[in-house]
């Protein structure tokens, strides 16, 4: 099966929505989502760890191939991709707001775009998808964001200057591979024979694009101002993918291109990487608005899969992948949580809530679920992730995973001092309906998920070691 | 077939779990607990039935499911074993697991949540089956954090109360501290071996003792030992267990007293093999296991709370423990792993008996003459009472004479230490029993009349208990045969096993020794609070070191002002100060940017004519260069 299939769904599916009218879009959005879940799933079943590829001639001159490829890895992120969007969609149906259309075919676009990063394998053809992820999230911020209109254009522009920025100096480093190979061909890149010097420029111009939209300490200050401001489908895009697409970019373009400059600049990202891990853990602590907390704790996570990534050792890079999947999953339960608060109580203040245990049991069972997942106790999917990514740094030094293990209590310190508040104690005056059924489909889904990898992880770690020990050849010639 | 029998073990409590979890509510109040009981009574069935059949085979029994976590180097599998230690483990665990879910029956009965009370007193036992069968470190891991999450749920069991709340985030914390030692340990394994199975480890340290490796094998004991201190209450990561007594009694004795807090116990037992090849680490787990001992003791002796006593005591006891494992006598330490679970769940049950009837009231400046009104409660807590103050012929004192023994054979300082905690323990064991059950009632008239012996359903299980508590000592006489150094023979290396060692004139003075340090604080406690009429002045105006003592000499303040506001502080900094100053930073370049573009926007200041005049010399300037060239 062509890979490109995938892509092609994802467009004419955004096309159709937008053409099939705010009564239908939501319907045919999901029709196009499941869609989309079924043939990537196909393309799984297919998949005999060579990867498949797609190629033909998109520009003479400059060459520009479209070419696509699938690897163990980048399937990995396409499903990922392509089963979280149904998941997300189901958490924005039952909730209508003004021009659905636009928003649904919005939400399909960007999900084209991301697949488009995680496909491509020309650094032009990357580059574009890469900047196209970013018009529609800009869009849904602004268009179906809190707040004051004025508050989150201003949000959503600081976001898009900076990211936008940031990706600059990628292209500027991709130009200067072509200058330097005449390919933007991956494996033309890979063997650029680039001297120590250049690669160390190169990996800065990477990093900074990625730094940012992963984020990483000290790159993050746009994040808990958009999670915030974004719809619940936007905050779901931009923590569960968006981040993913950055970080999977530093195993697919960064690592292998300039693998000397990754062992050179290696204790001060995974200084970077650790810092952010802590201080998320930190300043969600003293956070009073829900997202707010998520968007930080959120920092901490991605800062934890950064440094598995930057560990450049096997386990390191495998725990990524995992996090990767398990955080995906992990941070949709987690802002679906406080959308499922916010709708009932009307406040996103963590201060206003409380005692919600003592009115919603089921609720009270899928949320306390979600956060065990996020404080990675055993079993659950994101201990497989955090438990072998802590492995891989010990093989870099133990004070490593020292430090970046302290998330195991920090972490816990902030998660159940927010649970407490929210949930427990005196049942408020105000009513608190139950899950509906809707929500409950939302959370079984996303238990399952974390449930049966945090038991059984192998088939993913299977997927993407081959295409993992390649990236790592690359990265210790 | 085998499989499936030993996987039964696990899936008994996980089924009731799950049962009450979904339909608790719907079924009334009397099933959930019916159902959790008899679940609990699977698995002790079927571990007796292994016990019986290990017994007479001497064959450990391995089952392995499916791989878990792969690393580059090597995977883990969920695999378990059935082997000596596990199974004596888990006739602890779920024989005394079963006694109290039918005292909880009893004692919960009144509860609105009694299903979620029984669901997670189901998940515990499972997560504790884990901990104790699991043939290596990783899957011993899930039970180990497994049990800590079901602390943390039935510490804050009465979840209106945000004080209870906050005790259960503690003690979650505190274990998860102690928990990343636990990880560091198993990677550094891991790192040296490629392997965390048991088995393998064993078969690898034995060989292998190159200078390197036994530096970093330190590492990983004592890594290893950090988890133990958070999960079995040592200093410095003692202070959630008092405080967890917030949660209902029985769990209190089930998993503050017998079960969990043994946990690190087992682990060192497990990891034997390990240890021995330490002796610095070991001889540190000795000092902090004596300290401990004594300190913890020292806090009981002036509290007022019956459960916040019996938490130190706890605490004291499990620090003999850790002593005689530093010391290297794993056997004495099981031993009294196992005496002790027997008499401080009859006394934590007892207390809770003795809460139920007073309506809640735990401070025991206001009770005073149960003796009469709960017989039952009162002999099997005086049967507790003197077995762990180590008085002859009850079980507490076989085991607490042997650590007593081991400890003067190796460090006569240690010695001492230990003994002054028994003294103390002695002493404040019977100022609880003298102010609980003599004298006049000192209560509300309210209560008085409310005053009752609890149902057969809490009665029941204080009686086995008590019995247990009194001929528990059976298993391993100090004189001839000791059942259970030879059962647990298989378990360590041979220079380990104690040797059964003659009834000797030594030994005879020892006991002596011990029994008269045991007597003594008795008299003491005899003399302060049944000599006189009222309760001594010190327990209600508490002065001087009295009240450094009753401020548990303030730890809980020092950690508060050294950890918690710190952090609280830099969240605060952090949030106010270092993100204004990135975000600044940030908006600086762009306003660099900015700066940078002004000329060039000068340039497009929108008169056409500007722009004709532009295009108009630039062109000439092109036309002269192509001319040059």
């Amino acid at each position: 099966m062509n890979i490109a299939i995938i892509l092609i769904i994802l467009l004419v599916g955004a096309i159709l929505t937008y053409l099939s009218g705010n009564r239908w879009a939501p319907k045919v959005a999901m029709l196009f989502a499941i869609i989309t879940a079924i043939f990537s799933i196909a393309l799984l079943l297919e998949y005999h760890n060579t990867g498949t590829s797609f190629s033909v001639q998109w520009i003479n001159n400059p060459s520009v191939m479209f070419s696509l490829k699938a690897d163990g890895l980048s399937l990995i992120m396409v499903l990922l991709t392509s089963v979280l969007l149904p998941i997300i969609l189901l958490t924005a149906v039952s909730h209508t707001v003004p021009y659905e259309k636009l928003l649904y075919s919005l939400i399909l676009f960007m999900a084209f775009a991301m697949t488009g990063v995680f496909l491509s394998s020309d650094a032009l053809l990357y580059y574009v998808f890469w900047e196209l992820s970013l018009i529609p999230i800009y869009f849904i911020v602004v268009l179906w964001g809190n707040g004051s209109m004025s508050k989150r254009r201003r949000s959503a522009l600081t976001f898009f200057i900076y990211t936008f920025a940031g990706s600059l100096f990628m292209l500027g480093a991709i130009i200067y591979l072509y200058t330097k190979t005449g390919s933007f061909q991956l494996y033309d890149l890979y063997n650029a024979n680039l001297s120590d010097t250049e690669q160390l420029w190169i990996f800065l111009a990477f990093f900074f694009a990625y730094a940012i939209k992963i984020p990483i300490f000290p790159f993050h200050t746009w994040q808990a101002n958009v999670y915030q401001k974004a719809p619940l489908v936007g905050t779901l895009l931009l923590g569960a993918l968006m981040s993913k697409m950055a970080l999977y970019s530093a195993l697919r373009w960064q690592l292998p291109i300039a693998p000397h400059a990754a062992h050179s600049m290696q204790t001060v990202v995974l200084t970077l990487s650790i810092i952010g891990v802590i201080y998320g853990s930190i300043v969600a602590l003293k956070q009073d608005n829900l997202k707010r907390f998520f968007a930080y704790a959120s920092l901490a996570h991605v800062g934890f899969i950064a440094a598995g990534i930057y560990a450049l050792t096997l386990d390191g890079l495998q725990g990524a992948v995992l996090l990767m999947v398990a955080h995906g999953f992990g941070i949709v339960g987690l802002f679906f949580g406080s959308e499922v608060i916010y709708r009932r109580f009307n406040t996103p203040l963590i201060s206003q809530m409380g005692g919600i245990k003592g009115q919603a049991p089921k609720f009270t069972i899928a949320f306390f679920l979600m956060i065990m997942a996020s404080i990675t106790i055993p079993l659950s999917f994101n201990f497989v992730g955090e438990l072998t990514i802590m492995y891989g740094l010990y093989q870099v030094s133990i004070w490593y995973t020292i430090l970046i293990g302290t998330s195991m209590f920090l972490g816990a310190f902030f998660m159940l001092h927010m649970y407490q508040l929210v949930m427990l104690g005196e049942v408020r005056k105000k009513p608190f309906a139950d899950l509906t059924v809707n929500e409950g489909i939302v959370f079984i889904l996303l238990t399952a998920v974390l449930l049966f990898f945090g038991l059984y992880s192998k088939p993913i770690v299977d997927l993407a070691s081959p295409s993992l020990q390649e990236i790592l050849m690359y990265v210790n010639r | 077939m085998e499989t499936g029998l030993v996987l039964l073990l696990l899936i008994f409590p996980l089924v009731g779990f799950l049962i009450n979890l979904s339909v608790g509510k719907k079924i009334g109040r009397s099933l959930p607990g019916i159902i959790a009981t008899a679940a609990v009574t699977g698995s002790f069935a079927i571990s007796l039935f292994y016990f019986i059949q290990i017994l007479s085979t001497g064959q450990a029994i391995e089952v392995h499911l499916f791989q878990w976590v792969a690393f580059g180097e090597f995977s883990v599998n969920l695999a378990f074993v059935l082997d000596q230690l596990s199974l004596l483990w888990l006739l602890v665990v779920t024989g005394i697991g079963t006694l109290i879910h039918i005292y909880s029956i009893g004692y919960m009965h009144d509860d609105e949540n009694v299903d979620r009370f029984f669901s997670y007193l189901n998940l515990f036992i499972f997560f504790m089956i884990v901990l104790v069968t699991a043939n290596n470190l990783l899957v011993m891991f899930i039970g180990w954090e497994g049990v800590g999450l079901c602390s943390y749920l039935l510490i804050g069991f009465w979840y209106k109360n945000q004080q209870f709340n906050d005790a259960a985030k503690k003690a979650f914390i505190m274990n998860r501290i102690g928990d990343l030692g636990f990880l560091t340990g198993v990677f550094t394994l891991a790192y040296l071996f490629k392997t965390v199975d048991f088995a393998t480890l064993k078969l690898a340290l034995s060989t292998t003792t190159t200078p390197e490796t036994s530096a970093l094998l330190g590492v990983a004991a004592f890594c290893l030992f950090i988890g133990a201190m958070g999960k079995s209450a040592q200093i410095p990561l003692y202070t959630w267990l008092p405080d967890a007594m917030a949660g209902p009694t029985p769990v209190s004795a089930l998993i503050h007293a017998a079960t969990m807090v043994t946990a690190g116990i087992f682990m060192i037992t497990r990891l034997n093999f390990l240890f021995d090849l330490t002796p610095d680490i070991q001889y540190f787990i000795a000092i902090i296991g004596a300290v401990t001992a004594l300190f913890a003791a020292s806090i009981g002796i002036v509290q007022t709370d019956i459960k916040k006593v019996l938490a130190y005591s706890t605490v004291s006891q499990l620090g003999l423990m850790f002593l005689a494992l530093g010391l290297g006598a794993y056997q004495i330490a099981v031993f009294h792993v196992i005496t002790h679970a027997f008499f401080k769940a009859c006394l934590f049950l007892g207390s809770g008996s003795v809460i139920h009837a007073m309506g809640g009231e735990q401070d025991m400046r206001k009770m005073g003459g149960l003796k009469g009104v709960m017989s039952i409660t009162y002999i099997t807590f005086l049967v507790s009472t003197l077995s762990i103050s180590g008085i002859p012929p009850f079980a507490g004192f076989f085991s607490k004479d042997e650590i007593m023994l081991v400890a003067f054979q190796n460090s006569p300082i240690l010695w001492v230490v230990a003994m002054l905690a028994s003294l103390l323990t002695a002493f404040y064991m019977f100022r609880v029993l003298y102010l609980t059950f003599f004298k006049e009632f000192r209560g509300t008239s309210e209560q008085k009349k409310h005053l009752h012996e609890s149902p057969s359903s809490m009665t029941m299980p204080l009686i086995v208990l008590g019995v247990l508590a009194t001929v528990g000592g059976l298993i391993s006489l100090p004189f001839g045969y000791s059942w259970l150094n030879n059962y647990l023979s298989p378990i360590f290396s041979g220079s380990d096993v104690v040797e059964a060692h003659g009834f000797s004139t030594e030994q005879m003075v020892f006991m002596g020794v011990s029994t008269l340090i045991a007597l003594i604080g008795m008299s003491l406690a005899y003399y302060k609070y049944m000599t006189k009429s009222t309760v001594p002045e010190e327990d209600e105006k508490i002065t001087g070191f009295a009240k450094v003592l009753y401020n548990k000499y303030y730890i809980d303040e020092i950690y508060n002002t050294i950890f918690i506001k710190p952090i609280y502080a830099m969240s605060n900094f952090f949030n106010s100060i270092v993100e204004s100053i990135i975000t600044g930073v940030v908006f600086g370049f762009a306003l660099i940017a900015k700066g940078l573009s002004a000329p060039a926007k000068a340039l497009q200041n929108g008169s056409v004519g500007f722009y004709l005049s532009f295009f108009v010399v630039a062109f000439c300037l092109l036309i002269i260069c192509l001319f040059l060239v």
